[in-house]
């Protein structure tokens, strides 16, 4: 990227500087009314006019520079220019026959996946990265975590505890496997469907829950709808409502590593909606031409709301997508835990110790409504729903390849399922109890300290709250 | 291309990936191309405003971004039977024009709308309620809370007249400016934040054509200086009785 930050008459003055500095070397031969000059000895010369007054300085050298993209990736030094075309960008061969990419696909980028339905291992034998008791069961549970904390609280806004709530029925082995597949130091980006990577990294479900009543105990003090969690001891970057807004920020987060040479990669999550967003576009082209190490874990549920992916896309899917921005690409089975887990592990390598990014797009359908403020039977069928609930589903997949090696038991279920239903509810009674943040976080954290027209607004707004108290609610304290 | 275009933003806090067509393209359309070109039958629809619950991306009110861009119209109304006639007026009109619905209406207005095709006129305010000691001027779903604090203050004696803009821009000052030459006190109430909002401007027009009619300085009852909070809402809102406090100040200058 040709950015330089220098000011336009500051640039003049650089340029009169270099007009000043003659050029060592000789001049290659001239070509026509242009001197060559070796910019990168052996690799790459500069073609400088003959025309230009600072032709045998640095200053000329300087100003081709700047257009460096238009030079040859690499000088052809010969006349054999018959069969291959010099373009800007690198060298591409001449063909007679006119043909046309197809814009359709006769076979679809096959889904990569480790379970079958029932649990078994497709593939006989060690050809996926071990996944151990210990972390087989804690993937597990926390599966069953999220699924119950999703009940619950999907509940809980139904009862007009909480104002609104997303669950992540179907996408639990997505989430939670791709978490544990990172480090901790990995950061991760969400859109808002990913609490399952969340709850890997261990926010408690107390965290959860103050987060979605909005009380003291909120680490985002209040201020946003239920589930826009964030947590920068975990390396989550907090939620925010629109759409692919945080890839571009991924490509900048992960150039940000790379600079640093962190051992860490970004991982930013989108849905299938997310990937017709301009920012998808710009997040992904920026991250493989900056060479940053970010994955893209695009999750596919077959929905945006109520938009099926077949308005979406004429693509086959998101996988294909990658490719057209040069980043290697695989699609697999979100609702298969060992796939997920592999892939991501296998990305996260590349990522890192080949610097560049990685697209993975995870395949899992999406089984509850977009939200508390959807119903979607309004615009599919109850079947179709049905089927991937109970069928398909992916904690139900994996407990049977848990349970077929011998790691856990119904017992282990009965108690697990008992032990997060009690901690929920607690969680619930102790957060519903707890006071929201005072009045004076509503200024705070405006900018890094509150400028003076906020100053004077709380001011106003703490007399008008002395007058008129019931206008008020009153669990905001006013200290 | 002889056809309307009605796009539906789905609530206006999304509206900003759209905002370098609706600024560079819609509203140049017409005046770039010499009157060749333009894009007159594009009308853009997006609910806005606060809803109770919808914090930071659910409860904006962007009008000021888009009021600030010659060649487009904006345009708010106050009810469903409003909300016919000027969309309708709206998607007629000849300009790119984008319409903000309020969403806390949406549930909650019940009104007697005609069945039948009407029209409203743009940039025509519409004084809803006459009075003679203050002029309120607002918009959209907070001319209902204005309404209150201007029945309130009937009770003390200080009679309020209240208009709905319904055409942001471009802007009725006519009516403003007879309305204050008549009262000669004016206060301007919108959910936005009051910095930079639109209540500056027509603040900072009020002052260039009525300053020696003024009896106290403009005011203004506005959302505060920062994003739209959850859990602070009640207390972020330009409420009734800061806006009755306002009137009294006003009135008492």
């Amino acid at each position: 990227m040709a950015s330089w930050g220098r000011r336009s008459s500051g640039m003049v003055h650089h340029i009169k500087a270099l007009s000043k500095v003659e050029l060592r070397g000789k001049a290659g031969a001239m070509k026509g009314g242009w001197w060559r000059y070796p910019v990168q000895p052996g690799v790459a010369s500069a073609l400088v006019p003959r025309s230009w007054p600072c032709v045998n300085t640095m200053a000329s050298l300087f100003l081709v520079q700047r257009f460096k993209s238009s030079l040859p990736q690499k000088q052809v030094e010969d006349d054999d220019g018959d069969q291959d075309l010099d373009f800007p960008g690198g060298k591409v061969a001449y063909t007679s026959e006119m043909k046309f990419i197809s814009g359709s696909y006769d076979k679809r980028i096959p889904c990569y996946r480790v379970l079958g339905d029932d649990g078994e291992l497709i593939k006989d034998g060690s050809d996926f990265e071990k996944v151990n008791k210990e972390l087989a069961v804690k993937m597990y549970s926390d599966m069953v975590c999220l699924q119950i904390m999703d009940t619950f609280m999907y509940e809980a806004q139904r009862q007009g505890r909480i104002s609104f709530y997303m669950t992540s029925f179907g996408e639990e082995a997505a989430t939670i496997s791709s978490a544990a597949a990172l480090t901790k130091d990995d950061i991760i980006l969400p859109q808002y469907r990913e609490p399952g990577a969340l709850l890997w990294r261990g926010f408690t479900l107390q965290e959860f829950v103050n987060q979605c009543f909005g009380n003291k105990d909120d680490g985002g003090k209040g201020r946003q709808m239920p589930v826009h969690y964030g947590s920068s001891k975990h390396n989550f970057v907090t939620v925010s409502s629109p759409i692919a807004t945080q890839l571009p920020q991924a490509a900048g987060m992960a150039y940000s590593l790379k600079m640093d040479k962190k051992d860490a990669c970004v991982v930013a999550f989108i849905g299938d909606g997310g990937t017709s967003e301009g920012d998808f576009h710009a997040g992904l082209n920026f991250a493989a031409v900056m060479e940053a190490p970010v994955i893209f874990v695009c999750r596919n549920n077959g929905w945006a709301i109520s938009t099926p992916t077949s308005d979406q896309f004429r693509s086959d899917g998101v996988v294909v997508k990658g490719q057209a921005y040069g980043i290697p690409s695989i699609r697999v089975d979100g609702t298969d835990a060992l796939a997920v887990y592999r892939a991501i592990r296998a990305a996260r390598s590349m990522a890192i110790n080949e610097q560049r990014p990685v697209l993975v797009e995870s395949l899992a359908y999406r089984v509850g409504h977009h939200s508390t403020s959807d119903d979607s039977t309004k615009y599919r069928s109850l079947n179709e729903i049905e089927h991937w609930k109970t069928d398909r589903d992916p904690v139900n997949k994996f407990r049977k390849w848990v349970e077929l090696n011998g790691w856990w038991s119904e017992r282990d279920e009965a108690d697990l399922r008992s032990s997060i239903k009690k901690q929920l509810l607690k969680a619930i009674q102790v957060a519903e109890g707890t006071e929201k943040p005072p009045l004076t976080e509503l200024f705070t954290d405006v900018y890094d300290l509150p400028p003076s027209n906020l100053v004077e607004q709380e001011k106003l707004l703490r007399q008008t709250v002395n007058k008129y108290p019931h206008d008020f609610p009153s669990d905001v304290s006013l200290h | 291309m002889g056809n309307r275009a009605i796009a539906e933003i789905q609530f206006a806090d999304y509206i900003y990936p759209a905002f370098d067509q609706i600024v560079n393209e819609a509203a140049k359309f017409r005046y770039r191309s010499g009157n060749q070109f333009n894009c007159g039958g594009l009308t853009i629809r997006a609910p806005y405003g606060a809803v109770g619950h919808g914090g930071h991306y659910h409860s904006q009110s962007p009008e000021a971004f888009f009021c600030h861009v010659p060649g487009i119209k904006v345009v708010i109304p106050r009810s469903p039977r409003q909300a016919k006639g000027l969309l309708l007026s709206c998607i007629r009109d000849p300009n790119p024009v984008v319409f903000f619905e309020p969403k806390w209406l949406y549930r909650l207005a019940v009104e007697e709308v005609p069945e039948h095709d009407y029209m409203l006129p743009l940039s025509e305010a519409e004084v809803i309620r006459q009075g003679s000691d203050i002029t309120l001027v607002g918009w959209g779903a907070q001319l209902s809370v204005m309404e209150q604090a201007c029945n309130e203050a009937e009770k003390d004696g200080i009679s309020c007249e209240l208009i709905d803009l319904k055409t942001l821009l471009p802007w009725d000052k006519e009516t403003v400016e007879a309305s204050v030459r008549k009262t000669g006190r004016v206060l301007i109430s919108h959910e936005a934040p009051v910095t930079g909002g639109f209540g500056a401007e027509i603040s900072a027009s009020i002052v260039e054509r009525c300053f020696l009619r003024l009896e106290a300085p403009v005011a203004r009852v506005c959302g505060l200086d920062t994003p739209f909070p959850l859990v602070f809402e009640p207390f972020y809102m330009p409420t009734k009785n800061k806006i009755l406090d306002a009137i009294k100040a006003t009135v008492n200058y």
